[in-house]
């Protein structure tokens, strides 16, 4: 891969978190680091536990293979290998791997002198696995309340968690992480259209400017959000998703044990109408 | 402008104080329904279990009867369904109801006080058919009530009319014409757990045979006739079994497929049994009765009130918590064949 004129000067040494130089290097266009180096430790451990998980399972369909957390009787203890042992270390080698990605992403945006903008936002992709498969499992007391590592299991698990509050889309959070989902996808769809439009002119036309572009959305609804501002919405809206997917589940057991329409009822119970 | 901020903070804390009020808190309690991962779990809160176990009250069963030979029917006159009990078994039997249905109102709640063999008060003809009910229940619906079997006190709790029981529901008025369109659904109902489904999912299911297995048997719906609307009354029906027992959908069901039996928790059989059993109760012995009750004492629209899984359950999957009150009756209320 050709270098581009700044990296010469980006590929020094310092500004890493742990381990001083010992890891401080890239190989080839990839920045190793202290945390590449257990990004990969993780990555390769958890990656070949699932493929010893799949080879004493029944089956190597790759849609079936289904590592399964361990029985709710074993609690938060560490349960046998084969009963969902395997699942637990797994469960540590997965979170260890997305942790220190995250870490080396710092490491990097310090080299860089750049904002941790982007560790940032992927954290909450980690916060929304970790409240999965550690915290939910934690405040019920059981292990066993995590979801199964295999393509249709975890989507049976899924929807048999929403059943067990009989109708998971009355759930308020899983109401807001929807609508900033939807709405996540309208401001990108906008977004990617508009500079298209205006960056991707036809053969033998000018690029237009951001002025362009603003004058686009004032013109039709009378206002735009502007070149940053669009960014910074599309990070609020995005996370936001994130944020309350992992609300949802969260509350979804530990705070609320019943079905979730009836947790409406204060709505439907609001002295204005009954 | 200077007030409507303040004012719109005010009126949210106001509204959100119920809301935030009502959640509840870990630990709780959690039963593993199906293999490890599923899913299949049920979550309950120990201290609303509590609470709810802590409310029933179980009337102290009399000592047992000093049979002495005689038969009631040879003492008391117009005996038709209790006849063959012994004397002391029968009286017995008349507080226990006594206690169980009627606590304030006493025996004169059903009988002429001067004269305990006459026909005459609506109540004592309802009266002799639920115990034909309850001893019907207790020999032929053991695959629905086991060995704990049911007694009045099962749905009376102490009160002359159930506290959980329907009738055909017209709805509440609204608009007719064009602006009609509410299609039996979006009231926020209590008998299907506060969701927008179908309000009343009772009659159709409860009173005879209806149509509650909507999915389709093929992956393609050749000639497959339930409607969309055939499967939200299903569900209404299934959010008041849940609510009736205080139980999610995976304490029967696995959701990757509902209709399937080898996927279904043992408690799907019980629960089968049980809305044969519900049905059977509605067209052998309430609808019967339609004439015999006073308007008062049926539904809006005329009809008799009706058994449901509420009525029994009351919100635990296990009537009065399991406890076996039968027991102590069993010669009374459980024949070897009833009529």
């Amino acid at each position: 891969m050709a270098m581009l004129s700044f990296e010469r000067k980006y590929r020094v040494r310092g500004g890493t978190l742990l381990g001083g130089d010992l890891f401080d290097f890239w190989v080839g266009p990839f920045y190793v680091g202290f945390f590449g180096i257990t990004t990969a430790f993780f990555s390769f451990l958890g990656t070949a536990l699932i493929i010893y998980g799949a080879a004493i399972g029944p089956t190597w369909n790759i849609w079936q293979i289904n590592i399964a957390p361990p029985d709710l009787s074993y609690g938060l203890a560490l349960a046998p290998m084969k009963e969902g042992g395997l699942w637990q270390i797994i469960t540590i080698c997965a979170t260890g791997a997305f942790v220190s990605w995250a870490l080396r992403e710092v490491e990097i945006c310090r080299k860089l002198g750049i904002g941790y903008h982007v560790p940032f936002a992927f954290s909450f992709a980690i916060l929304a696995y970790v409240s999965l498969v550690i915290v939910r499992p934690v405040l019920l007391g059981a292990w066993g309340h995590g979801f199964p590592y295999g393509i249709l299991s975890h989507l049976d698990w899924v929807s048999n968690v929403g059943y067990q509050y009989l109708h998971f889309h009355y759930n308020p959070a899983h109401m807001i992480a929807i609508t900033f989902f939807f709405t996540n996808a309208l401001a990108l769809a906008l977004h990617g259209g508009l500079i298209l439009s205006a960056a991707n002119p036809g053969e033998g036309e000018r690029m237009k400017t951001p002025e362009y572009e603003d004058t686009f959305f004032r013109d039709t609804i009378g206002y735009s959000i502007g070149t940053l501002g669009i960014h910074r919405l599309g990070v609020f809206l995005a996370l936001s998703a994130v944020f309350w997917s992992a609300v949802c589940i969260v509350i979804s057991g530990p705070f609320w044990s019943r079905g979730w329409p009836e947790w409406w009822g204060w709505w439907l119970n609001l002295p204005i109408w009954s | 402008m200077n007030i409507i901020i303040p004012a719109a903070v005010a009126i949210t804390v106001l509204v959100s104080i119920p809301m935030m009020l009502q959640w509840e808190r870990p630990p709780m309690d959690s039963k593993q329904q199906g293999y490890r991962g599923t899913g299949m779990v049920q979550i309950d809160n120990p201290r609303i279990k509590a609470k709810q176990a802590a409310s029933i009250e179980i009337p102290e069963a009399y000592d047992p009867a000093e049979v002495e030979g005689t038969k009631a029917s040879e003492v008391y006159e117009n005996l038709k369904v209790l006849g063959d009990l012994d004397q002391a078994e029968f009286d017995r039997l008349m507080f226990a109801i006594t206690d169980w249905v009627s606590p304030d109102e006493g025996c004169g709640y059903c009988h002429n006080e001067e004269n305990l063999a006459e026909d005459s008060k609506y109540t004592k003809i309802v009266a002799r058919r639920m115990l034909q009910m309850t001893k019907a229940i207790n020999t032929n619906w053991s695959n629905h009530v086991a060995e704990t079997g049911v007694t009045c006190y099962t749905c009376h709790r102490g009160k002359p009319v159930p506290q959980n029981v329907w009738a055909l529901d017209p709805g509440s008025r609204q608009a007719g014409g064009m602006a009609a369109s509410r299609a039996g659904q979006n009231l926020g109902a209590p008998a299907v757990g506060l969701t927008s489904l179908p309000y009343d999912p009772f009659a159709g299911n409860l009173d005879k045979k209806g149509l509650i297995r909507v999915t389709a048997p093929t992956a393609l719906p050749n000639g497959h006739t339930p409607h969309i609307k055939d499967t939200e009354k299903t569900y209404a029906l299934m959010m008041h079994l849940s609510t009736a027992l205080g139980v999610n959908c995976t304490f029967c069901h696995n959701s990757r497929h509902f209709a399937n039996w080898e996927q279904s928790s043992p408690a799907r059989v019980t629960a089968y049994h049980g809305l044969a059993m519900v049905r059977d109760v509605n067209k052998t012995y309430m609808e019967p009765l339609v004439d015999v009750f006073p308007p008062e004492r049926k539904g809006p629209q005329g009809d008799v009130l009706k058994v449901n899984c509420a009525t029994c359950h009351e919100g635990q999957s296990k009537p009065l918590g399991g406890i076996q009150m039968l027991k102590d009756y069993l010669t009374e209320l459980s024949a070897a064949k009833a009529d």
